[in-house]
């Protein structure tokens, strides 16, 4: 996570251009979204993770993670995280990774979909981000008990109405019947809890970049707004809500950051890899709840405003946590994961890397 | 981004693992043989001259010190292992811990050779503890109001006044210790403050009380100065101006794991009350403690690593510490509640009820000592670019 890096620099300067915050607040209506999806398909970053031999850009990981902390940075809102994922599960199937916006399904716990012998797929996703803009969805669905992965023409699929919290698509979708486009053949360790996992790593990423923006938002305005003759941030009161929300901040970035570079290194999505995900997915949530509040009230009633920026990215950050397992989903399986191996295995289990 | 906070995710070399197993067997022999037991440990006071002995012959004592100061010039990461394996098992480590983290550092910066070539190679042994007088009843938070006064006469210097809180003295063989040589002036009111080093074995004048935790524990004292004769070469660094001389072990102070582990005990014993298949409220419990010890731990070890490349994490550094203490001083309150329904009679019960009302009992301390909160917060203000 350098910063002299040429990936963050050119995603930074895309989302500069053609997705400022405060342009996108402001516009009449979705035009700013063709030029913006545009962009990011002609520099190669919605195919960040797919190896240039499938269609893909070949960057690696930890660049991929990069590109996504950098896109919550600028709250963006076009399915940039969901395509990206989807090439990765596509690729890592070793399916040809299509162009256009793509999402990925299940995206939630215990959640299954089946491929009969007929070879269409039986079953319901829901709280799928951007299927509702999606032009193909990356599947993990049952052959025989067995996972595989396939990929589905969206418009074949029955995707309901709903927006997240930020107005984002989020959609259940039914796949009854839909025949998928191409299905790969098992592949050890890539299943539904290994999408989850990965699911909860981009929005991890995602997350972190927020927070560092409304962080920076935050002590821009503290700067500027004047009460009783100073400046809000001369007061030790807001200074030191606003030391919180750095803390809090801090905490995301180093949390999604080790989790993005555990990852790169990883083979597999082993122990080691779980207690990262696990716990950034946690922390960061936690770090999004309590960075939003601080943000708001140090913004007063100009952040509770439609036409001020700062929604852009608290509403994100409320909804993001809640993608791919909340912090209570993912607090009990580490849990009873710590509880099985027992206190003695706690510190060894932490105290590593 | 403005104020880019920068966690880099740095990873413990191999030869830090190697030296953790070697810790952790030096750690298990310990207990076995009786030195100490990690269930009754932090409540006792810590200081074990024999222990400390034996950790100073394993290296383990100024790890990063030059060689020829008996230190092992070891990476600080490696000394991070040692801190972390030590506090996790709450090792007594009263007797060299100061010195080793902060007292030596100092010395080896501002100290004469002869000084550093008597002193140090002792700390490394493990022989020489050391205490820190800052604090006076009138000066805590605001340092720089320290009246207790150095002086100058023949040859030295003469103190006169009092520190308060301070840790260890009546055990410790020197004081580090931050004296008046002057006015503050009109520009500059941290002017005037030297700082010494002070025999406080050998030196007539000076008077320790002890002041009891409100715990029963005697850790602290009042260090009274009476004409207490310090010469001339024990002066550390530029006279009425010590406050320059804040340094980058700042930040190794603030960052370290000892930031954040104070209170571990409480979290493993609250694990081993709820046992293999907790609820769902004691795993959610678990899991978001676990997570946030990991997050903790991760930063901490990035703050050390990016200062061992040479990078400057100050805001970092001051983070993990106010985060690090507000963790460990909250973790007695959640292992309470998430122990309400735990069986009377299961069975670590007694164990962990025991340590439960001792961590209480010290929370309030964690975020008071080595700068509250609230100067901290100010601190990490300034480094966002609020002061
Ligand atoms: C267990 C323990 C061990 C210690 N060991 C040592 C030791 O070995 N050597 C040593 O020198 N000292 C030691 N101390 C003292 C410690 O460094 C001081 O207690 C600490 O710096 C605070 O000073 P104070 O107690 O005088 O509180 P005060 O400075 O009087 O502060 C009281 C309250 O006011 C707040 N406050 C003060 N100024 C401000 C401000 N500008 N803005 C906002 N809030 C403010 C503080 O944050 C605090 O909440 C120890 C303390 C403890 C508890």
């Amino acid at each position: 996570m350098s910063d002299d890096n040429i990936i963050i620099d050119a995603t930074t300067r895309i989302f500069q251009d053609l997705c400022d915050p405060q342009t996108v607040t402001n516009a009449a209506d979705a035009s700013w979204k063709t030029p913006l999806w545009e962009a990011l398909e002609e520099s190669g970053l919605t195919q960040a993770w797919t190896p240039d031999d499938l269609g893909g850009a070949g960057a690696t990981i930890v660049d991929g993670f990069d590109v996504l902390r950098v896109s919550g940075e600028f709250a963006v809102p076009v399915p940039l995280a969901e395509t990206l994922l989807a090439g990765w599960l596509l690729s890592r199937a070793g399916i040809v990774v299509p162009p256009g916006a793509m999402t990925i399904a299940p995206a939630r716990r215990g959640e299954q979909l089946t491929l009969g012998n007929d070879g269409a797929l039986v079953g319901k996703a829901r709280d799928i981000p951007f299927a509702g803009e999606a032009e193909k969805i990356a599947v993990i669905a049952r052959r025989g008990g067995t996972p595989v992965v396939a990929l589905v023409d969206r418009a074949a699929c029955a995707v309901s109405e709903g927006s997240s919290l930020a107005g984002d698509p989020r959609n259940s979708v039914g796949f009854d019947g839909v025949v998928p486009q191409a299905i790969s053949e098992p592949v050890d360790g890539l299943d539904e809890d290994a999408l989850m996992q990965m699911g909860a790593a981009v929005r991890a990423a995602q997350m972190a970049g927020a927070l560092q923006a409304i962080l920076d938002i935050s002590v821009e305005y503290s700067k500027e707004r004047v009460a009783f003759e100073r400046p809000i941030g001369k007061f030790q009161a807001v200074q030191h809500n606003l030391a919180r929300l750095g803390g809090e901040a801090a905490a995301a970035i180093a949390a999604a950051g080790s989790l993005a570079d555990t990852i790169g290194r990883a083979e597999r999505f082993d122990d080691q890899v779980f207690l990262e995900v696990a716990s950034a997915k946690i922390r960061v949530g936690e770090a999004a709840g309590e960075g939003a509040a601080i943000a708001h009230q140090a913004h007063g009633a100009i952040g509770f405003t439609a036409e001020h920026i700062l929604h852009r990215f608290t509403t994100r950050l409320w909804s993001w946590r809640d993608d791919f397992g909340s912090e209570s989903v993912w607090a009990v399986r580490l849990g009873e994961m710590v509880a099985a191996r027992g206190a003695d295995e706690l510190w060894p289990m932490v105290a590593t890397q | 981004m403005s104020s880019a906070i920068q966690f880099d995710p740095i990873r413990l070399p191999p030869e830090c693992e190697a030296l953790r197993v070697e810790v952790r067997e030096f750690l298990k022999e310990e207990i076995a043989a009786g030195t100490f037991d990690p269930i009754t440990a932090p409540y006792r006071d810590g200081f074990n001259p024999e222990f400390s002995r034996r950790v100073g012959e394993k290296g383990w004592i100024g790890l990063t010190w030059p060689k020829k100061y008996g230190g092992q010039e070891r990476s600080f990461l490696e000394r991070y292992v040692v801190t972390e394996e030590f506090r996790a098992v709450s090792a007594p480590t009263r007797v060299h811990f100061t010195a080793d983290r902060q007292s030596g550092p100092v010395l080896i910066k501002y100290a004469p050779e002869d000084i550093k070539m008597d002193i140090l190679p002792r700390i490394t042994r493990g022989e020489c503890s050391f205490c820190i007088g800052m604090s006076e009843p009138g000066s805590g938070s605001d340092l720089f109001a320290a009246s207790t006064r150095a002086t100058k006469t023949d040859g030295g210097y003469l103190i006169n006044g009092a520190k308060v809180w301070t840790s260890s003295a009546h055990v410790a063989d020197y004081m580090i210790g931050l004296f008046r040589t002057s006015a503050s002036t009109e520009e500059n009111r941290r002017h005037g403050l030297t700082s010494f080093l002070v025999d406080m074995k050998n030196t007539p004048g000076i008077t320790v009380n002890p002041i009891n935790h409100m715990t029963g524990v005697h850790e602290f004292n009042e260090v009274v100065f009476e004409d207490a004769f310090v010469p001339d070469d024990h002066v550390l660094g530029e006279i009425d101006s010590a406050w320059k001389q804040a340094t980058s072990e700042l930040a190794y102070e603030r960052s370290g794991p000892e930031r954040f582990l104070e209170t571990i005990y409480i979290l493993t014993e609250l694990v081993r009350s709820l046992g293999e298949k907790p609820d769902k409220r004691g795993a959610e419990g678990i899991g978001r403690l676990v997570a946030q010890l990991h997050t903790l731990r991760r930063m901490s070890v990035s703050v050390n690593g990016m200062l061992q490349a040479g990078k400057e994490p100050t805001l970092e550094g001051s983070i993990v510490k106010d985060m690090g203490t507000q963790w460990e001083q909250k973790l007695p309150l959640r292992a309470r509640e998430l122990a309400a329904f735990v069986d009377e009679d299961a069975g670590n019960r007694a164990d962990f009820d025991e340590l439960l009302r001792f961590a209480t009992m010290i929370a309030p301390k964690l975020t008071i000592q080595g700068g509250t909160t609230e100067v901290l917060r100010g601190i990490i203000a300034r480094g966002l670019g609020l002061r």
